[in-house]
């Protein structure tokens, strides 16, 4: 594991906060009806956003799942146009269209936002494939929760993807539970980087906690698949802090657990990390954390303003629009 | 400041929910993130958080109330509060249009060859109105001539009611009529039958019911024949309903059609409706308000349309015996010939009586001979004895 | 309000919940499976509580595994239980198609009628909470073209109660859809109803001026339609299929007769729509009926977007059904 540098710490720290003042700000607009719909949140899960966004080339390719803000912003999407997207209005990401779920940046390689579970990781396999056959050096990144694990997509994923040596770099986000089922309730094989293991990748866990160890797992993995080694597998163990989506009185885990979790969370962590070693102080904590939120204000701000997609447009891009 | 602070929504489809418990009391700080209180929803109870770091300064709303998502449940004092951005504009405002120019794909467009020209103007008549005038007589032309748009059954029948005026629309009555009757001899395979009977204890009721009455509300023999024609129609099965696409739809009501002459020639035969419920006066002075419609031209198409039977009678000046012709879709008419003095065997005796012979033409995709003469039976029957027709009938 | 109506007065959601618990509570072969069913509550709620009165053999959650345990509760079916199978949407029910298809409706036929697979499905479906394209979808329409499947859609608040054992009763596999902006409906149940067919349509509103043909989560638009068109003095019978496969030709029919103009109401995209299929049956059955041709109100043929005013403009409304219907009665008609 790498030395942490104070310029290090303070960006990992400054992205994770940006993420979470975002998802908390999604909280009371959604309450407010601002932005509809379903809402899924990743307050806990900022280190894996940071830490293996953190790791991928500009090149690369990158499919997430319905839970996917942090995802995005640590990708390099604006703020504004992914808050415009929550809106709905026509400046968002996917000129509002596609809303929490549906986020795309096609220029940034992000392609979604799927809202079936496990639905991205064949995507993904022909991603890769493609990347392949065209000698490109790019990799993808396959973002995906523990859900996905009992999903036949999966396993068929997984097969074709090792059999294949295809450049997919499979990123687990173990939260423990899949909406409201806790994994050991759904799953036999409870360790899913063993289960991965099994369709001979390179697999391993990783403390989805901590930033950190995340980005050095994510950098040795990503290259040992950009080396054209085949796939690689983390499982990143992590913690949802909030409930699985807005609506959700979370009967199936309880209160005490998750305040466990919450103590132990990644921003927490890194901040006692980086005091503990000197290396900020708590004016610095401050100064990050109001800048989050100046940023995620102006970003609502943008949102507000912006408009909503003529309904007229209603029936384009059902057909791909061709230019001559 | 104060701020409000708002029962948030949780989920897309939550509507509302019943405040359960304050987690925090007037006077109390709380902090952003921080749980307020708790709300049961469909789905269970869930903590609502604060957004400020501020004071709760007074409860609005009281555990137990349920209320929409929006209501304000309390009131804040927060001293470092951001107001909240402005309401976003409205969608749907006007918007400049859409732009994007659908440029042609890159292949070429095949040639197509062309079929050829479809018939011009080619009237747009629906199903049903071409149905009803094929019914009615009415020829296609006659619907075409002058269409605009589309016909449909309602004009059909409007122009099917027409009251004579100029010559030229007797002739064409005279058409639609020629068409109806010889389509109606060419498709419905007729059988004929006939009975008589002795009419005099018909007229001597008659002249005793019409003592007692003003002119105006004397029944005349005709509606005797409608009623017990109606009545035998309920009793019995396969003459009362339409045969079409195929088959016979018994009708439930039994709307006897009543051929009345049209001055300046022509026939039509609206319906006495429920023929079978009403008394002989109420039957006697609808007859009496149809006749004088059909003179005037003033007809409701509801009355020709709706004719489940048919009765014909030449009255005074006809024929003894009549053969008539079934008035598709109807499936059968039954003719009452002029009442005349005719031989009647009475007691071993030939006496001299007014005798009525009553016809029947029916459908024998529907009837057979057996079931037409049980029906004539049956008309006979009641005419011979008029008290049975004298009160309405409920159906059973 | 006195006890026996404060009895009747209920929710959509609540009247399928208390189906389940009488359908568990009456036969011991019935117990349910679906994703989150049990500790969750179900994602629409209608299955909460129920875990904690039938215990976990009656009510078991399962892993995210739609063809796994959709296939399951088909063998389960065969195997002489009474299985009702919940896939969360039918969004989700993509993943268990072939199961669908190629095991439920297919086994019988195939088997020479050796073996029926008495498997009850239910599924949340269709639009209109701002959920986007992939959660969105009304495909009832995709499964009633699917021979040897039984497919129905409760639109009132008895039939929420009564469908389901009838659908248990039925040998057959039988498909049920709770439309999602149903859930929240609130009103009575018919005091002393005791049970529903699966069988037949039902006219919510006589009418004499033109007839809406419609099911599930469209029944409520089109009966605020009727109601708008009343006010001018049109009166317009509303008919809920409930059953789209079999469809009860004969109710339609019979409406068509009485009205002679059509409307049908399908949340489905038109094209290749459950709303052609009837289109279709009228003008085969009833044609000799029609004074105009029969219109259809289907979503538009897009992908479901999620802001409102475009979800809105997509999804079939009362404002948009009485235009059609208003223009089907114009002089004239259309087209």
């Amino acid at each position: 594991m790498s030395a942490i540098s104070r310029e290090r710490g303070l960006a990992a720290l400054r992205e994770m906060l940006r993420i979470r003042c975002f998802e908390d700000r999604c909280v009371q607009l959604y309450g407010e009806l601002k932005i509809r719909g379903f809402l899924h949140l990743c307050n806990g899960e900022e280190a894996v956003a940071v830490g293996t966004l953190g790791a991928l080339e500009m090149s690369d390719a990158v499919v997430s799942t319905y839970r996917e803000h942090g995802h995005a912003l640590a990708r390099g999407l604006a703020m504004g146009p992914v808050m415009a997207e929550l809106y709905g209005k026509h400046s968002g990401t996917s000129g509002g269209r596609g809303g929490s779920m549906h986020i795309f940046d096609a220029a940034r390689r992000f392609y979604g936002g799927n809202a079936i579970v496990g639905g991205g990781l064949p995507l993904a396999v022909g991603l890769a494939l493609a990347q392949k056959l065209q000698r490109q050096p790019a990799i993808t990144a396959c973002l995906f929760g523990d859900g996905a694990v009992a999903e036949g997509e999966f396993h068929e994923s997984l097969n074709l993807a090792a059999l294949w040596r295809l450049p997919v770099l499979f990123l687990c986000e173990n939260n423990r539970y899949a909406m409201g089922s806790a994994i050991d309730l759904v799953e036999s094989q409870t360790d899913i980087a063993a289960k991965a293991s099994a369709y001979r990748l390179l697999s391993r866990p990783v403390d989805g906690m901590d930033v950190f160890a995340v980005a050095d797992a994510a950098r040795e993995a990503a290259a040992h698949v950009r080396a054209g080694n085949g796939p690689a597998f983390l499982e990143l163990r992590t913690y949802r802090f909030r409930g699985h989506s807005m609506f959700d009185a979370q009967l199936y885990r309880d209160k005490a657990e998750i305040e466990a979790w919450q103590k132990k969370g990644p921003i927490i962590t890194l901040t006692t990390q980086l005091k503990g070693l000197g290396l900020m102080s708590e004016d610095d904590y401050q100064r990050l954390e109001h800048d989050a939120r100046a940023e995620v204000q102006a970003a609502v701000e943008f949102a507000e303003r912006a408009e909503w997609e003529p309904l007229e447009q209603l029936e384009r891009f059902v057909y791909a629009e061709r230019t001559q | 400041m104060q701020i409000d602070y708002r029962l948030p929504s949780l989920g897309a489809d939550m509507e509302s929910a019943t405040l359960v418990q304050w987690l925090k009391k007037p006077g109390e700080a709380v902090h952003r993130g921080e749980a307020i209180a708790v709300v049961e929803t469909a789905k269970g109870l869930i903590d609502i958080e604060c957004f400020e770091d501020a004071t709760l300064a007074s409860h609005v709303v009281q555990p137990g109330a349920k209320v929409p998502v929006g209501t304000v449940l309390a009131h804040l004092l927060s001293d470092t509060a951001v107001p909240s951005p402005t309401a976003p504009a409205e969608p749907g405002a006007a918007a400049p249009a859409a732009a994007a120019p659908t440029a042609p794909g890159v292949f070429p467009r095949q040639p197509t060859r062309p079929g050829p020209p479809g018939t011009a103007a080619r009237a747009r008549i629906s199903p049903a109105a071409r149905r009803r005038a094929h019914e009615l007589g009415v020829s296609l032309e006659s619907l075409e001539h002058g269409a605009t748009g589309v016909v449909h059954i309602e004009d059909v029948e409007r122009l099917a009611a027409q009251p004579a005026a100029p010559a030229d629309a007797r002739a064409a009555m005279r058409l639609a009529i020629g068409s109806a009757m010889a389509r109606s001899k060419r498709e419905i395979p007729h059988y004929y039958l006939a009975d008589s009977l002795d009419f005099s204890a018909a007229r001597e009721w008659l002249a005793r019911h019409n003592a007692a009455l003003p002119v105006r509300e004397r029944l005349i023999e005709g509606v005797l024949i409608v009623k017990a024609v109606a009545l035998a129609a309920a009793r019995c099965e396969g003459f009362n309903g339409y045969h079409r696409d195929g088959r016979f739809e018994a009708a439930t009501a039994v709307n006897v059609g009543t051929a009345i002459a049209v001055r300046g020639g022509g026939l039509v035969a609206p319906a006495l409706l429920n023929a079978d419920q009403k008394d002989l006066a109420a039957l006697m002075r609808e007859f009496s308000d149809l006749v004088s419609r059909v003179r005037s031209g003033h007809m409701r198409s509801s009355e020709f349309t709706s004719a489940t039977i048919t009765v014909t009678a030449l009255g005074e000046e006809g024929a003894q015996l009549l053969w008539p012709i079934i008035n598709p879709p109807q499936v059968a008419i039954i003719g009452a010939g002029r009442v005349s003095p005719q031989p009647w065997a009475c007691d071993g005796a030939i006496v001299a009586r007014p005798v009525l012979a009553v016809s029947l033409a029916a459908d024998h995709r529907v009837t057979d001979g057996r079931a037409g003469s049980r029906f004539l039976r049956t008309v006979c029957e009641l005419l011979a004895d008029p008290a049975k027709l004298a009160t309405a009938e409920s159906r059973t | 309000m006195n006890d026996a109506s404060a009895a009747l007065h209920t929710s959509y959601r609540e009247a399928a919940r208390e189906g389940l618990r009488a359908a568990l509570a009456a036969d011991p072969r019935v117990f349910l499976m679906g994703e989150d069913v049990g500790r969750y509550g179900g994602c629409y709620a209608v299955t909460k509580g129920l875990l904690q009165e039938f215990g976990p053999e009656r009510v078991r959650d399962t892993p995210l595994s739609e063809s796994a345990f959709v296939g399951a509760g088909i063998g389960a079916a065969i195997g002489g239980l009474r299985p009702i199978v919940e896939i969360m949407t039918v969004n989700f029910s993509l993943l268990a198609l072939d199961q669908i298809l190629n095991n439920a409706a297919t086994l019988c036929h195939m088997s020479g009628g050796q073996v029926s697979v008495p498997v009850v499905i239910r599924m949340a479906t269709g639009a209109g909470r701002q959920l986007a394209a992939q959660h969105s979808h009304s495909l009832e329409g995709w499964y009633a073209h699917i021979p040897g499947l039984r497919v129905i859609a409760p639109a009132t608040l008895d039939d929420a109660r009564f469908m389901l054992a009838a659908a248990l009763a039925c040998p057959d596999p039988v498909l049920l859809f709770e439309h999602i902006v149903l859930y929240n409906m609130e009103g009575e149940l018919t005091a002393g109803l005791q049970a529903v067919d699966i069988d037949h349509a039902a006219v919510r509103r006589a009418g004499r001026d033109l007839t809406l043909v419609t099911y599930g989560g469209s029944l409520p638009k089109c009966l605020a339609a009727a109601n708008m068109l009343g006010r001018d003095g049109i009166e317009a019978e509303v008919l809920d299929l409930r059953t789209l496969r079999p469809l009860d030709d004969a109710a339609i029919m019979d409406s068509v007769r009485r009205t002679h103009r059509v409307v049908v109401v399908d949340e489905g995209w038109r094209s290749g729509s459950l709303a052609a299929e009837v289109t279709t049956r009228i003008v085969e059955q009833a044609f000799y009926e029609l004074d105009a041709p029969v219109a259809r109100v289907c979503s538009a043929e897009v992908p479901i977007p999620y802001p409102k005013h475009l979800e809105d403009a997509a999804l079939p409304s009362p404002e948009r059904i009485v235009k059609i219907a208003r223009e089907l009665l114009a002089r004239g008609g259309n087209g």
